[in-house]
């Protein structure tokens, strides 16, 4: 018997990650890794990464990356490919770093429909520091700086920023996916590869916002993670293809 | 190129251009919009990258990615947007990038004014940003000098992989001044450790995180060891008339031009004074100021702020010699005859004391 | 009983029992071992026994690069 499904080539071989168990960033690593691969970006890469859980992503991805500053990823990545417009840049932001802090940065690169491509990894609270409110934390969840459940009245409402984003001439593309079970995984990866050939066909800037489980901040198994990203998360952040721009129009 | 006349605000962007700069990341902040302006015309003519950024943060963030890919950078900023790239410009001496930032001073703090002014001292020579490092601070004192030392701040931050500030105020950015330019360069060494895509080779991060606290305060003491050599070769200062001074004053950028007046006012009623001009703030020039006070037992610091280079003067003498200091915060430009006063006081007072202890 | 066609080898050290791969496999091939990795995790453990298809589910869905099928 032969292998069937080999070690993606961008992906550090059998170094254990720092995530929890069924933490959604395992899954959309490996899916980043093997597009690296299937699409022959990984030796011009460059990935910039965020303050959040995935700080220590340069440990897992064989690619060239650089740290960011909290929310300040899309600002770096307009540097990198601004002056070297040959290389793939892409930004890995999690929903503080992206939605929080990092909003001016998120808004205006858009705005400016730079070349490059974002993956928005949105699990609804901020993983890192212990379960704190996110931007997109929903209305009654409970975190540990909304103990009673985010209330709108003094905490807002979820932030639908993709959709923001969407509507920006210079956005070509823009997917909202989940990691909540083998289809979900599967549509991930369709949509970072149309993502990442937004940039490689030189059409401007993409952006895929992908629902992921953070079961050790919702308190929740793993397999309970997917199946509340389906029946909670999921109607709140619907998925779907929010712009398609890839053909001229939308 | 021949002798033109240009603001310090142009000349600033000109010189980085013949310095091989050729990305620019900035947002509009009086009194320094025109250098963003310069560039925004100049740099994509000469095959540049200029964007406006949304804010100075971001700016300075633009600066980072640039920079990571060996590019020589450059961003603008007045007092307020120079505190909001602080947190970048820790990161980039984290990181051990090279990058140019330019603040034209402005009255503060706070929002304060538009007015020339000196009070970013501490911001620039003491960090500014958290952590442990320090960034080389030039302080031009004419146009010409914003010309040539623009030129010295990319050369330093390459040579020693370091961000570099080039301090000026309101005064300077606006003037206009004869200027002669050097040639322009543009073919520069390349840099093994800027990030370009992993090709065949391994793949590398650009990080300044370090969990590892044996790992990190190994980083630091590194980054000592590198200011220690700039300290050692890169100081620089002027000397003016100091030869036969009795008296000497302390001044960089515009209040050292109106220092040089005073001194010339006061010469002719027989005030024997002279003036040590810092050209960099950090590395601050020590030991000229401790060789003179062998022999010298007043200075007199001139800023235009409450006192914030006094302190590296105060430090450097170590309680050698008396150190007086006349400042005008706020936006205020002093006069020559208003620092004539003061250098004629000092001198006074010091023959007082001469004679009573004769 | 019929020559296996596919097989499949769970990295024991790599695994943290997050268990999504035994929830999504169809033919229960894999199940939560007694014993615990040296990061103290019940892995997931493949029974010989049970007929692997090579859907490749498992894979799909594992966040650690864990699994690895094998087949003709």
């Amino acid at each position: 018997m032969k292998l069937l499904n080999k070690w993606p080539d961008y992906y550090k071989k059998d170094v254990a990650t720092h995530y929890c168990p069924g933490c959604g960033h395992g899954i959309v690593h490996r899916i980043v890794a093997e597009l690296m691969e299937e699409m022959d970006l990984g030796r011009r890469a460059i990935c910039v990464n965020p303050a959040g859980c995935a700080v220590l992503a340069y440990k897992y991805f064989d690619i060239d990356m650089i740290e960011s500053a909290h929310g300040r990823g899309t600002a770096i990545a307009t540097g990198v490919k601004r002056v070297k417009p040959e290389l793939f840049v892409f930004t890995y932001q999690g929903d503080g770093d992206l939605s929080a802090i990092g909003t001016a940065e998120t808004i205006h690169s858009a705005n400016r429909g730079e070349h490059i491509t974002v993956i928005f990894i949105n699990n609804a609270v901020y993983g890192m520091t212990g379960g704190q409110m996110a931007p997109t934390t929903l209305v009654g969840q409970r975190t540990t700086t909304t103990p009673g459940g985010r209330n709108p009245k003094f905490d807002g409402f979820p932030l639908h920023i993709t959709d923001v984003i969407a509507k920006f001439p210079g956005v070509i593309y823009a997917e909202r996916v989940a990691v909540n079970g083998p289809a979900g995984i599967q549509r991930t990866k369709r949509a970072i590869r149309n993502a990442f050939q937004v940039q490689v066909d030189g059409l401007g800037y993409s952006i895929v916002e992908v629902l992921s489980p953070c079961p050790t901040n919702w308190k929740m198994t793993p397999e309970d993670s997917f199946k509340w990203i389906t029946e909670v998360m999921a109607k709140e952040f619907v998925p779907g293809v929010l712009t398609d721009k890839r053909g001229g129009g939308d | 190129m021949n002798k033109v006349f240009m603001s310090g605000n142009h000349t600033f962007g000109e010189a980085a251009i013949r310095a091989g700069c050729r990305s620019y990341f900035g947002y509009p902040i009086t009194p320094q919009n025109e250098l963003g302006e310069y560039m925004s015309e100049h740099l994509p003519a000469n095959g540049g990258v200029f964007v406006q950024s949304e804010s100075e943060t971001a700016a300075i963030n633009m600066v980072i990615g640039a920079a990571a890919t060996g590019t020589r950078v450059m961003t603008s900023s007045s007092s307020p947007g120079i505190s909001l790239k602080q947190e970048g410009i820790s990161f980039l001496a984290g990181f051990q990038l090279p990058a140019v930032i330019v603040n034209v001073m402005r009255g503060g703090p706070g929002l304060g004014n538009i007015a020339p002014a000196q009070g970013d001292y501490f911001q620039a020579t003491r960090g500014g940003g958290h952590g442990d490092y320090r960034t080389p601070v030039f302080a031009p004192g004419s146009v010409q000098e914003v010309a040539d030392l623009t030129r010295v701040a990319f050369d330093v931050a390459d040579r020693y992989r370091t961000p570099v500030m080039v301090l000026g105020d309101g005064m300077l950015g606006q003037m206009k001044e004869p200027v002669v330019f050097p040639e322009p360069i543009s073919d520069f060494p390349e840099k093994e450790w800027a990030l370009k895509g992993r090709g065949d080779g391994p793949s590398r991060y650009m990080a300044s995180l370090i969990l590892d606290p044996m790992e990190m305060e190994r980083h630091n003491w590194e980054l000592v060891r590198k200011y220690q050599v700039i300290a050692k070769n890169e100081t620089r200062y002027e000397e003016y008339m100091l030869d036969d001074a009795k008296i000497v004053a302390v001044a960089y950028g515009t209040t050292a031009r109106i220092a040089k007046a005073a001194i010339k006012r006061v010469r002719k009623e027989g005030v024997p004074a002279g003036l040590l001009r810092p050209i960099t703030l950090w590395p601050f020039p020590k030991e000229p100021l401790q060789n003179l006070a062998r022999r010298i037992e007043d200075f007199v610091v001139f800023e235009m702020s409450t006192g914030q280079m006094l302190e590296d003067v105060l430090l450097s003498l170590e309680g050698k010699a008396r150190v007086a200091f006349h400042g005008r915060p706020g936006g205020v430009v002093p006069t020559p005859v208003e620092f004539a006063r003061v250098l004629y006081r000092e001198y006074q007072r010091q023959m007082r004391v001469n004679n009573e202890t004769a | 009983m019929a020559r296996k066609k596919h097989r499949v080898v769970v990295k024991s050290e790599l695994c943290k029992g997050c268990d999504l791969c035994i929830v999504y496999c169809k033919k229960g091939v894999l199940a939560s071992s007694e014993d615990l990795n040296k990061a103290g995790y019940h892995y997931a453990s493949p029974d010989d026994s049970k007929e692997c298809t090579g859907c490749m589910v498992c894979v799909l869905v594992c966040p650690e690069v864990a699994i690895e099928v094998y087949g003709e």
